[in-house]
């Protein structure tokens, strides 16, 4: 771990039990680290939240997106787009960048690269016959 | 194309979906005497994904299964077990033997099944699946390598209608039409109000026109399922009184028909709802009743009429 991954693991450990997946998305999700769901979801909620809004696999935790969601919404001093930014589709977890920084990331844009084949939405042409 | 894909292009007629009952052991011929029920409804049917965490015969070797016995399938795809590698390899699999529709789910957690000890892999999320599937559609990998002549997939989701945050679901299945899915089988739901607020949601954001909305029903015998669901399915909460309703009946397994029939019809009352998905764990001749009492013609009456429809147009 390099020294500002490791600063950065020290503060943000503590504060949103971070996992360092060096692509950090806490600023669209609520400041909530979906990385600390069970499933490692990064697009919502499961269908198994629980009636109580408890997790499906950790029954004793608070879902994770359900905390999500409701943060998106009411945190104070929150930036608008951020709060916009909940329902976005964020793109497949890069394995490689585990345990990175991801402020660096950040400052590399090396956090926004995607997989060739992806695109946030399908096609031009899929859209308009859909 | 399917006959699901057709369905869809053409916008108006109902669709029913089916989950196909799992096989473990055995042959195509006991796999046949297994879908004999239910199929003669469906317009396609789920090869469902190792379901509720448990293993069985695979997901792309169901799907194929049916495909040979002249059953339309829907390949049911889950992120609990396999890698982004894998699951497009399943799906380019299927579709070279023809199978078209699938459905892309997140998939209950390994601690919902009989190997609670197994790894959970989750490398991609039901969202990110849909929009690989787009991609395939496309003609590329998630790479971006050419899968030379693309698939002519037919790309469905779920959503659940009926687990928290409430308000939060029917954007949720926004979030998977606009990743690519043109259908949304629905988790059941025994709230009927809160099915019927994400349906209106979706309905009012003009998502209706894009996707077509099946909730599911589930016909079950008497309260012990119901109870079970309650206790034991991720995402299900059945409420005291509609168990008691049926446990406390003088005849638990007509009322519990009753049930099921009501389910169908208030979803069916709902605009912006295109059909049923329909699960049978009765087993005991209840299908054939049921789509009977709902008006519903099997598959081979309804496709007849949509023929004529086309000549006479
Ligand atoms: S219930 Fe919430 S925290 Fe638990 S696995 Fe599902 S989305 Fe993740």
């Amino acid at each position: 771990m390099g020294l500002v991954s490791a600063l950065e693991h020290v503060v943000k450990k503590p504060i949103w039990d971070c996992r360092m997946c060096g692509q950090c998305v806490l600023h669209d999700t609520g400041m909530t680290c979906p990385m600390t769901c069970p499933k490692t979801l990064r697009n919502g909620p499961c269908g198994g939240v629980r009636e109580d809004g408890h997790c499906e696999v950790k029954p004793e935790m608070r879902c994770v997106w359900v905390k999500a969601e409701e943060r998106s919404r009411t945190l104070p001093l929150m930036p608008q787009d951020w709060r916009e930014h909940f329902n976005n589709l964020r793109p497949p977890v890069d394995n490689r960048l585990q345990g990175t920084s991801s402020w660096q990331n950040l400052l590399s844009g090396r956090d926004r690269e995607t997989p060739p084949g992806w695109t946030p939405e399908p096609a031009e042409a899929e859209q308009a016959e859909a | 194309m399917s006959r699901l894909g057709e369905l869809l292009e053409r916008g108006d007629e109902l669709i029913i979906t089916g989950e196909a009952p799992v096989i473990d052991g055995g042959t195509l011929a006991d796999y046949e005497a297994k879908l004999a029920e239910l199929a003669p409804w469906c317009d396609a049917m789920n090869a469902t994904d190792n379901t509720a965490a448990h293993a069985h015969a695979s997901n792309v070797a169901m799907a194929i299964a049916m495909q040979r016995l002249g059953v339309e399938p829907i390949l049911q795809v889950v992120c609990r077990d396999k890698n982004r590698i894998a699951q497009q390899a399943d799906i380019m699999g299927a579709a070279l033997h023809g199978v078209e529709n699938i459905c892309c789910l997140t998939g209950d957690d390994v601690t919902a099944g009989d190997e609670s000890e197994a790894r959970r892999v989750f490398d991609l999320d039901g969202p990110q699946l849909i929009r690989l599937a787009s991609s395939l559609r496309e003609g590329r990998y998630l790479s971006g390598r050419s899968v030379g002549t693309p698939p002519a997939l037919v790309i469905g989701a779920v959503e659940n209608p009926g687990a928290p945050p409430l308000d939060y679901r029917a954007q949720r299945a926004a979030k998977k039409i606009m990743a690519g899915a043109r259908y949304l089988q629905l988790q059941i739901c025994y709230h009927p109000d809160r099915l019927e607020a994400f349906v209106a949601a979706l309905h009012q954001g003009g998502w209706t026109e894009r996707c077509a909305i099946l909730p599911s029903v589930v016909a079950v015998k008497g309260a012990g399922p119901l109870r079970f669901m309650d206790a034991s399915v991720p995402g299900i909460s059945v409420p005291a009184e509609v168990i008691g309703r049926v446990a406390d009946a003088a005849e638990p397994a007509e009322e519990a028909y009753r049930l099921v029939r009501e389910q169908c019809e208030h979803a069916l009352s709902l605009p912006g709802v295109r059909g049923l998905h329909l699960t049978d764990f009765r087993k005991d001749g209840s299908m054939a009743r049921l789509c009977t009492d709902l008006g519903i013609k099997p598959r081979s009456e309804r496709e007849q009429h949509a023929h004529h429809r086309v000549v006479a147009v």
